[in-house]
């Protein structure tokens, strides 16, 4: 077939040949490979293994992050109740920071958990037919010679050593979104390692190069418009209440 | 013909489907040497629906080696300027060979 001179079909072939040449006795091929089938299937378990782990991490990430959101909120609030604004705009703008973080972690699970099931999908696929090998496997060897039993099996290799292929791709193409994640997931990390959400009333001395770079990180904008609702919010609000709060949030 | 969408599964096509099918392959890889995503995009997922609707997806243990596989379906358009190329990933129809 001349048209067929797709890289993916060029690599799936060579993958699959150098498989089959690899048990040099023609008896010992068909035992071979499905030796080899069945590592492979190992391979593949620890893959999805690896991509949960990964998505787990991101998932307790997000969740921290979340938590984050919620008390830089209450301390952007607390600050304009005391007439603090300018803390209060930090703490606004951290929350959008983080918010953002937020937004892209979330959205880097789903991409994970969308490979995760394609892999889980492919590996149901290559089981099923490593089990349709065995037994064809041994059907041939009872009806014929092994030269023969040979060549009506490779067939049947090829299709198997296919669908290991297709594996191979899913595993790839999920620990290269495992790769990206894990670097954002650091990005975030060091976020958090310089103290971006934390508690904006231990703030020490040395914070404002960071307080700058957060403000151009996060969109004024957005920011003024926030501190205005809150603004809006605090006024009509009973003052009491709101210096109950402040109160606890400072003890805690 | 057995086409398989990588990631995805293995269908059993019509031979006369050969033509149209290589005709969006021809459209695809076109898109890509024209660097137009769009209309590669459009291509890619005709092709694909193409054989998602008139094929019948072959069982997870039936062992046959497919004759064309195509790229996943979340392929990006870089990765897809490596696949598209020449005469594409589908093979001319026989009647229009030399």
């Amino acid at each position: 077939m001349p048209g067929m001179g797709g890289r993916m079909s060029t690599v799936i072939k060579a993958k699959i040949s150098r498989l089959l040449d690899r048990a040099e006795d023609p008896g010992e091929t068909l035992d071979y490979s499905y030796q080899k089938q069945l590592e492979s299937l190992q391979n593949v378990k620890k893959g999805i293994a690896d991509v949960v782990t990964a998505k787990k991490r991101l998932q307790m990430q997000s969740q921290k992050l979340e938590q984050s959101v919620v008390k830089l909120d209450t301390q952007a609030r607390q600050a304009l109740s005391s007439g603090n604004e300018d803390l209060a705009r930090v703490a606004l703008e951290r929350k959008n920071v983080a918010q953002t973080e937020l937004q892209s972690l979330d959205q880097q699970v789903t991409e994970l958990e969308a490979q995760q099931e394609k892999l889980t999908d492919s590996e149901q696929k290559l089981r099923a037919k490593i089990e349709a090998f065995r037994t064809k496997k041994e059907v041939m060897k009872a009806q014929y010679s092994a030269a023969e039993a040979q060549v009506r099996i490779s067939e049947a290799a090829t299709g198997v050593g296919e669908q290991m292929a297709d594996v191979g791709l899913a595993m790839q193409r999920a620990a290269d979104k495992t790769e990206q994640m894990r670097a954002r997931a650091d990005a975030v990390s060091e976020l958090e390692a310089a103290g971006t959400f934390d508690d904006l009333t231990t703030l020490g001395p040395g914070q404002d190069d960071i307080d700058r770079q957060l403000s151009e990180l996060s969109s004024s904008t957005q920011v003024d418009d926030e501190l205005a609702k809150m603004k809006a919010e605090l006024g009509s609000g009973a003052g009491g209440g709101e210096s109950k709060q402040l109160e606890e949030g400072q003890g805690s | 013909m057995i086409v398989r969408i990588s990631n995805e599964g293995q269908y059993r096509v019509d031979d006369g489907l050969q033509g149209r099918l290589n005709a969006l392959d021809d459209a695809a890889v076109a898109a890509v040497e024209a660097d137009d995503e769009d209309a590669f995009n459009a291509a890619f997922e005709e092709l694909l629906q193409v054989v998602r609707t008139q094929g019948t997806e072959l069982e997870d243990d039936d062992l046959d080696a497919s004759d064309v596989i195509l790229p996943p379906a979340d392929i990006s358009f870089v990765e897809a300027g490596e696949e598209f190329t020449g005469d594409g990933l589908i093979p001319e129809p026989a009647e229009s060979a030399p």
